[in-house]
């Protein structure tokens, strides 16, 4: 018989995740494991983690890691890549740390087209926090500190990441992706591959954007939060390519 | 024919991959790992799995730590 799936070979030697149960940065961080397999980086990775459920990441691959602090992974993936041009540089962030506590450090990033790689979780809550109301949370929307939901008048409206940061000039790819079924998780592959393949022949930022479900906050079980992402986050954050240098997509 | 394997210690109740395998091959099952969480079986009793790993790819905690076709 031939063995068509096994554990990536730069997760960690018996590692357990310790996300609740239903939560897809398992699957985020398995795609992330598959491609430094595929592409053989695992040797040369430095990875920039984040605060939040994200930070987790270094429990589980297999790769240097350098913890930055609040919101400020993009910025120590700068100064990382800067000194070791030859490094493979990635952060991997939550919402709330990309696109609220971290987003002129992200921006900035992006603008002086800095070759790293970032991978934004957008799962519409501060989920380590305990469901709080984060930058991306959708209208209407009922967290710990929105609950009558999220209006207008009181807190505005959410921010569409992967759109701003194809704004950017120094972007060279940007994408957003989802993880709620099997062709959207091969998508969300590709997309990273992307991403990470700007950085090596050193065209610009890469960025990606994937929606995540998050059933503890959002008081589902795992199957109705994936239905969410669907029906409530995909109006809000299309999905698609917002800019590809490669293809002068967006220019 | 496809076989997968499924680590008992690593799997969290979530049941997704019971929803998404095609051919409904695995199931809820009574034994629970040491932390309690009631596990999934595979049961395939007349070889229909086809070895896709669409429960592996779906599973958020690896719990499927191979598939063979």
């Amino acid at each position: 018989m031939q063995q068509v799936f096994s554990i990536p070979k730069s997760m960690k030697k018996d590692f357990r995740y310790t996300f609740c149960p239903g939560c897809d940065h398992g699957v985020a961080i398995r795609l992330v494991a598959e491609l430094l397999d595929e592409m053989n980086l695992r040797e040369k990775t430095i990875c920039s983690t984040s605060i939040g459920c994200s930070v987790f990441l270094y429990d589980f691959l297999d790769v240097d890691c350098v913890e930055a602090p609040h919101g400020r992974a993009c910025a120590s993936a700068t100064g990382v890549k800067r000194a070791t041009p030859d490094k493979f540089v990635f952060t991997y962030q939550g919402d709330g740390d990309f696109a609220s506590i971290g987003l002129a450090e992200s921006m900035h990033t992006a603008l002086r087209g800095e070759c790293v790689s970032a991978i934004c979780i957008n799962n519409t809550t501060y989920g380590m926090t305990g469901g709080q109301l984060g930058p991306t949370t959708v209208m209407g929307q009922i967290t710990t500190t929105s609950p009558y939901g999220r209006n207008r008048e009181y807190y505005g409206y959410p921010i569409r990441v992967a759109e701003q940061i194809a704004l950017c000039d120094g972007t060279a790819y940007s994408a957003r992706v989802a993880l709620d079924t099997i062709p959207h998780i091969n998508q969300a592959k590709q997309a990273l591959k992307k991403a990470f393949e700007v950085q090596l022949q050193g065209l610009g930022f890469g960025f990606v954007e994937i929606l995540s479900s998050c059933p503890t906050n959002w008081h589902m079980s795992p199957q109705e939060a994936h239905i969410r992402v669907k029906e409530e986050m995909m109006p809000v954050f299309p999905l698609g390519v917002y800019k590809d240098v490669t293809t002068e997509k967006g220019e | 024919m496809g076989k997968i394997v499924i680590d008992a210690n690593r799997c969290k109740s979530c049941y997704l991959c019971v929803s998404t395998c095609p051919k409904g091959l695995i199931k809820k099952s009574d034994k629970t790992n040491r932390l309690g969480d009631y596990l999934v079986e595979f049961d395939d009793k007349n070889n229909e799995c086809i070895g896709c790993a669409m429960c592996a790819k779906r599973c958020p905690d690896m719990a499927i730590t191979a598939v063979y076709k």
